[in-house]
């Protein structure tokens, strides 16, 4: 590969990155949070109900594992690409 | 000791601090000022970024949303936590490889376009100062509440502490009381939250404890025992969803690519010293601002339970039901004096009834028990959090720390929007426009006179809050969100969008978004101008004014790709920005040019 391809290589791996990372990010919040939260409710998490939950707590822990999982997959990518910065 | 010399000592304790750290850290370089020499630790940053980001609203106004909002409060939770998401994958590594170093610049260079840059400028403008208003207020407030000192003095005591340390250290000043203002609202707001889950549910952790079981020994889930009073009173189950799925969707969004979009965030991200450091800073950000997130839910429920409690301590309708009015505990005849809680007694029993009089079901219930409507005339939400320790009968010491905390989280918010303004005046307008050839030392001088207008203008506006005051933070979002997020996403990831593409798009998100504000609010928010009454009937397809600024994010996304497929395609040179930014590789530090 030379500079170029790889460059067009590393993009693509990080948008398809993007996407799948995007996808979780929609189906916590908007679509359990929100869309699906009645039917979830007829779940239970121990005092909670499930809809509910993914709405005030849920999403925001997956959130935060999201973030941390695309900076340590970017990393590696960076690395398999040589496109770090030292 | 007594709770004023308490709170005196404490909150003055915190003002030491910040004006000890103003000392040590005066900026000596534009570089220093505007993004605090670009070596700041990620998780340093995390913290910087959280305390910039939770203001007064998050920290004292939310929970009392949660209270009397319930799940609907969700979208301002998963909105505004979300959309870190959005900048850690979409905006934030990007725009530090492009290293410099304010958020309309980025603009003005990859759309080769003044013109860009200005409007750019405009919006980031607006949006902050509407946004520092609230964060005076919130400073007037407590120091009103808890010090007994004028609205106006607190104003001015909160304006002289950032001045010394936003002035002399710029960004690097500001970071590092952040950092020091995270640590107390942190503990300020967790503090009262363990005692009071443990004290409802036995457990010491609030996020489990809200979804634990009751310990008066009923065994009941602590929700379902908070739903079962408030609808016993005729309020809506607290679970229960009350608005519309559309706009709460739209709302979520709205405040997820808002807060992605707002510039005195995204400037924190050029204070870290690698591309892959901005990745990794943006989810400690998170966890810093998850802790404060996910407690909120718990303060807001087992504030709202114990509210009821209080007043409603016998079975709904019984004759000695009611709590006495003259035998009320000592907070809520505090809370009197403040006028933010307002007891009327309609039907002259002597005893309170807080109940839904709104709810034509139950009122007919209410008035077989011989009530007249309810008499809790006034339940200010931000009490909430104010009152919690009170409430839970907490020791002083703690109540002096809830203060302490909330001016934290409102002296942070107004620092970092302040650099935010301050920049833009300096870099942006008067270096980028106005004098391009500046000597360094000439531009730090002006970027601590726009640093000093910016605090004054911003104290003036707090005293004097114009009456919109309240209810321009939709307008914030909806600029950020229609304006600045689509043109930097744009920039970063669609290589073909060009000049003309973005201002097109830009100026169409923020024309439809303001429009719609201006049609249901009026003029400068004065209702008599608008156009049509602000409710849910005459909205279009029941979306809130709040809420539009993902469609008008939409717009601008749509118009920016149509106009730019239409024209020629961008220079050579800005093409090649493009693939620069998009890799880490070969990235410095933050630079002037």
């Amino acid at each position: 590969m030379n500079e170029e391809q790889k460059r067009a290589a590393y993009w693509k791996a990080n948008l398809r990155l993007v996407g799948l990372c995007l996808v979780v990010w929609f189906v916590v919040s908007f679509l359990f949070g929100i869309i699906l939260v009645e039917q979830l409710n007829a779940i239970s998490l121990g005092g909670y109900k499930l809809g509910f939950w993914f709405a005030q707590q849920g999403s925001i822990y997956v959130f935060v594992a999201l973030i941390f999982f695309y900076a340590y997959r970017m990393n590696k990518l960076d690395k398999k690409f040589e496109l770090d910065e030292d | 000791m007594e709770l004023q010399t308490l709170t005196y000592i404490v909150v003055g304790a915190t003002f030491a601090l910040y004006i000890g750290i103003a000392i040590w850290t005066k900026a000596s370089s534009t570089k220093e000022f505007y993004v605090a020499g670009g070596h700041i630790h990620p998780i340093a940053n995390g913290m910087a970024t959280a305390a910039d980001w939770m203001s007064a609203a998050s920290f004292i106004s939310m929970a009392g949303l949660i209270a009397f909002l319930g799940y609907d409060a969700s979208v301002y939770l998963m909105g505004w936590t979300g959309g870190y998401v959005l900048l850690a994958l979409l905006l934030a590594p990007y725009l530090r490889k492009f290293g410099k170093f304010t958020v309309p610049e980025f603009i003005g260079d990859r759309y080769y376009s003044k013109f860009a840059r200005f409007i750019a400028v405009i919006c980031l403008i607006i949006a902050s100062i509407t946004y520092v208003i609230g964060q005076m207020k919130g400073v007037g407030v407590a120091f009103g509440r808890f010090l007994e000192v004028d609205f106006e003095m607190g104003v001015a005591v909160g304006m002289g502490i950032v001045f010394v340390y936003a002035v002399f250290g710029g960004m690097k000043g500001i970071t590092y009381t952040q950092i020091a203002q995270y640590c107390v609202l942190i503990f300020a707001y967790t503090v009262p939250a363990v005692f009071i889950a443990l004290n409802l549910t036995g457990n010491p952790i609030p996020q489990i404890g809200l979804g634990g079981t009751m310990s008066d020994g009923s065994g009941m889930a602590l929700l379902d025992k908070l739903d079962q009073i408030v609808t016993e009173l005729g309020f809506a189950a607290f679970t229960q969803q009350k608005g519309t799925s559309l706009n709460m969707f739209l709302l979520t969004l709205s405040l997820m690519i808002g807060t992605a979009g707002l510039p005195h965030v995204i400037m924190r991200f050029f204070t870290v010293p690698k591309v892959s450091d901005a990745r990794i800073s943006a989810g400690w950000a998170l966890v810093f601002i998850a802790i404060l997130y996910t407690t909120a839910p718990a303060v807001g429920a087992m504030a709202r339970l114990n509210l009821m409690n209080t007043i409603q301590t016998g079975e709904v309708g019984t004759a000695d039901g009611n709590l006495v009015y003259a035998e009320r505990p000592e907070w809520f005849k505090n809370w009197e004096t403040t006028g933010l809680l307002k007891f009327e007694d309609k039907n002259g029993d002597g005893r309170i009834q807080y109940y839904d009089d709104s709810n034509a079901a139950f009122s007919e219930k209410a008035s077989s028990y011989g009530w007249t409507g309810n008499e809790m005339v006034k339940v200010d939400r931000d009490i909430m959090v104010l009152a919690n320790p009170e409430i839970a009968r907490l020791p002083n010491w703690v109540i002096a720390l809830v203060a302490a905390g909330g001016l934290a989280a409102a002296l942070s918010t107004a620092a970092g929007l302040l650099l935010a303004i301050s920049s833009a005046v300096s870099h942006d307008l008067l270096k980028g426009m106005i004098a391009p050839d500046i000597s360094e030392k000439k531009e730090l001088l002006a970027s601590r006179f726009a640093m000093a207008g910016a605090i004054l203008v911003a104290g003036y506006l707090g005293m004097n809050p114009p009456g919109f005051a309240a209810q321009v933070v939709a307008l914030a979002f909806g600029l950020a969100a229609s304006s600045l997020f689509p043109a930097l996403m744009m920039g970063i990831f669609d290589k073909r969008m060009n000049r003309a593409g973005a201002i097109a798009g830009m100026l169409t998100g923020v024309t439809s978004t303001v429009m719609y504000i201006v049609w249901f609010k009026g003029w400068f928010f004065l209702p008599e101008t608008a156009f049509a009454a602000n409710t849910p009937e005459n909205w279009f397809m029941g979306i809130s004014t709040e809420a539009f600024g993902a469609v008008g994010a939409l717009l601008n996304f749509a118009v920016a790709i149509i106009v730019s497929r239409l024209t020629a395609e961008p220079p050579e040179e800005v093409q090649r920005l493009v693939d620069d930014i998009r890799v880490p590789k070969g990235a410095g530090a933050a630079t002037a040019h």
